[in-house]
């Protein structure tokens, strides 16, 4: 029997935590891990520092902090890793412009750009509904890193990052995106976790191999809509 | 259009479905005059390979005319004779550009399906299950071709279409397994199956500079042809082929081996049993009686090419004699792309008239038959070519 009593995460090993993450957005440690506890959004934060076009996001919202007190607080958190044989620049613009996101990632109904740093997110819901929320960019380094979070009034918590990284022996480039969804609670959390299924990994996943075909070959592979015997 | 289509376990069916359509700029449908059934559909029609769905169209062997072509296709016209290459590729990923054409990043929309079984999703397949990308193929009148302005290759005037079908797959394929024994002047290469592939490396052996080749297989029609391509044979029902390569090289045991039987090998002894058993409880995946041999008789440094299709798992794999003969194993789908120029102009000089494979001419209505006497070998058949339109043909 294991008689060793499990200690509470010390300050140390959130700032730690905070270290790496900020040393994975800047493109020095390659993999995250056992981070799942703490929020991305807040990572973000911190991580880009004071120049944050954004108000206002230390404040948690009350149900969160409930989630949090007792306990049910979940995260999707994914990261997927995918190299691109296009240069940086050229992904970068690409993405940059969020309404081209929906064109490969499935969850993603529309996107609607609303000015330099704030975008309108509509995601595709079980029975036809769908779940919108405002984002913020928190984070564009031309052809390096692209950071978003939803606002602090948002029904959803979403953040996400991209940071596109030069591969070894010209290679193309190493596209890393990180994604989290907080699923504080209710039909909302119900709805996002029903999204994405059993394995968010796979989708976020797809998501980007479909980026890769459109980057490489400017279509995505499909099989919908060819002939099948009865 | 009328099409073959896979049901189950021994249960193809011709089906009347929709016609193919344009899904993507890059895409040209073709009208087919000549489509073969392959060795590796055996796998499918047998039930070996995972994630085939009833309805499926089989079918990556095949050729015809050019009747549309998408937006993005401008190197193909309506009317164009083509041949099209069974992996599907994109020609501007990494792999593609490295000449690794079956290792398309960008072809299999169901690349996380591959990347569950294998690590990383090789190019999608013509008609060869839902792992390899679900692409309808074509043993059918008509078929999608994605990335038209990449694979299909034109075919010159003069040559029959069963001169030049072959290019699509088992010609390349025998061919690339025998560039894989990184032939030396006085190589022996051994070959395992004298099925279509096993043929065509026969000759590509001796074409790529091996002075002698042994064919291995238990059917006589196929051992003869194999002898007729210059190969000396051995029927491995009447003498065991491990101790008689070694006689035959003088004990120091062929320099190159080629299996090109792969996962549904036969063979004599306890350890074919064991597999067969295995492999029929689905404990085993793959029965590698074949490769375990050649791995047992190469000589020391030699090299193992594999062209015979593997699924999935193997037990037994002798990796000791693998290591202490100090081997090298190569293997892959075949990257048609690079092939196809190169063994078009050989077919030009006449330096081989691959049609020579071919035993049956059938129409598409008779494909369950075909399926059936080439699964059982009745009829000394070795390879079936099947005309869609066979009033035209």
């Amino acid at each position: 029997m294991e008689d060793s009593v499990s200690t509470q995460p010390s300050k140390d090993t959130e700032a730690g935590k905070l270290e790496r993450w900020a040393s994975i957005i800047s493109g020095g440690a390659l993999v995250l891990g056992g981070l799942q506890q703490r929020s991305l959004r807040g990572i973000l934060m911190a991580a880009a520092g004071g120049s944050l076009a954004y108000q206002g996001v230390q404040k948690k919202s009350t149900i969160k902090q409930v989630g949090e007190a007792v306990g049910i607080e979940k995260a999707i958190l994914v990261e997927k890793t995918v190299t691109i044989n296009r240069p940086a620049s050229e992904l970068y613009s690409f993405w940059r412009q969020f309404d081209n996101l929906p064109k490969f990632m499935r969850h993603v109904k529309s996107v609607q750009v609303q000015d330099a740093q704030h975008s309108h997110w509509v995601a595709n819901a079980p029975l036809d509904q769908s779940i919108e929320w405002d984002a913020v960019i928190v984070d564009d380094q031309p052809d390096r890193l692209i950071a978003w979070t939803s606002t602090d009034d948002a029904e959803v918590n979403h953040s996400g990052f991209v940071r596109f990284q030069p591969a070894t022996g010209n290679r193309g480039t190493e596209v890393k995106v990180v994604m989290e969804y907080e699923l504080p609670g209710g039909a909302m959390a119900a709805a996002i976790a029903k999204l994405f299924g059993e394995e968010p990994e796979q989708q976020i996943g797809d998501d980007l191999s479909r980026f890769k075909q459109l980057m490489e070959t400017g279509e995505i592979a499909t099989t919908e809509g060819q002939p099948k015997g009865a | 259009m009328k099409a073959v289509c896979w049901h189950g376990t021994h249960d193809v069916r011709v089906d009347t479905v929709p016609d193919p359509t344009i899904l993507n700029p890059r895409d040209a449908i073709i009208k087919i005059t000549s489509t073969a059934i392959c060795g590796s559909d055996l796998h499918l029609y047998d039930g070996f390979i995972p994630t085939m769905q009833s309805g499926d169209i089989l079918g990556h062997e095949f050729m015809g005319e050019v009747v549309e072509t998408g937006p993005g296709v401008t190197n193909l016209k309506q009317g164009d004779r083509v041949v099209v290459p069974f992996t599907i590729s994109c020609g501007s990923c990494f792999f593609c550009n490295q000449d690794l054409w079956s290792l398309c990043d960008n072809s299999n929309p169901n690349a996380w399906m591959a990347e569950k079984f294998y690590g990383h999703s090789p190019a999608g397949l013509f008609g060869y299950s839902h792992l390899m990308g679900g692409y309808a193929g074509g043993q059918a009148e008509y078929v999608r071709v994605p990335f038209a302005d990449v694979g299909p290759l034109k075919v010159p005037d003069g040559l029959t279409d069963e001169q030049v079908l072959f290019l699509t797959d088992i010609f390349p394929t025998g061919y690339m397994a025998a560039e894989n024994c990184d032939i030396q002047p006085g190589d022996t290469v051994a070959v395992w199956g004298c099925g279509p592939v096993g043929q065509f490396a026969i000759r590509s052996a001796f074409m790529l500079g091996a002075e002698r080749v042994i064919a291995i297989d238990r059917v006589p029609e196929r051992l003869a042809l194999a002898q007729a391509g210059g190969a000396e044979i051995l029927n491995y029902e009447e003498i065991d082929p491990g101790e008689a390569l070694k006689e035959m090289t003088g004990g120091r045991g062929p320099d190159s081996c080629i299996d090109s039987v792969g996962m549904e090998a036969h063979g004599t002894g306890p350890m074919a049993l064991y597999d067969t058993v295995k492999q029929a409880v689905r404990l085993e995946s793959d029965r590698p009686q074949v490769l375990r041999q050649a791995i047992a008789a190469c000589r020391k440094g030699g090299k193992v090419s594999v062209p015979g299709v593997y699924g999935g798992f193997i037990d037994k794999m002798p990796m000791g004699a693998f290591v202490n003969k100090g081997l090298t194993m190569r293997s892959g789908q075949t990257h048609v792309h690079k092939y196809l120029k190169p063994l078009l102009e050989r077919v030009q000089k006449g330096e081989i008239d691959p049609s020579f494979v071919i035993t049956h001419r059938l129409p598409l209505e008779e494909a369950p038959r075909a399926y059936k006497i080439f699964r059982d070998k009745e009829d000394n058949c070795i390879k079936v070519v099947l005309k869609p339109f066979s009033t035209a043909a």
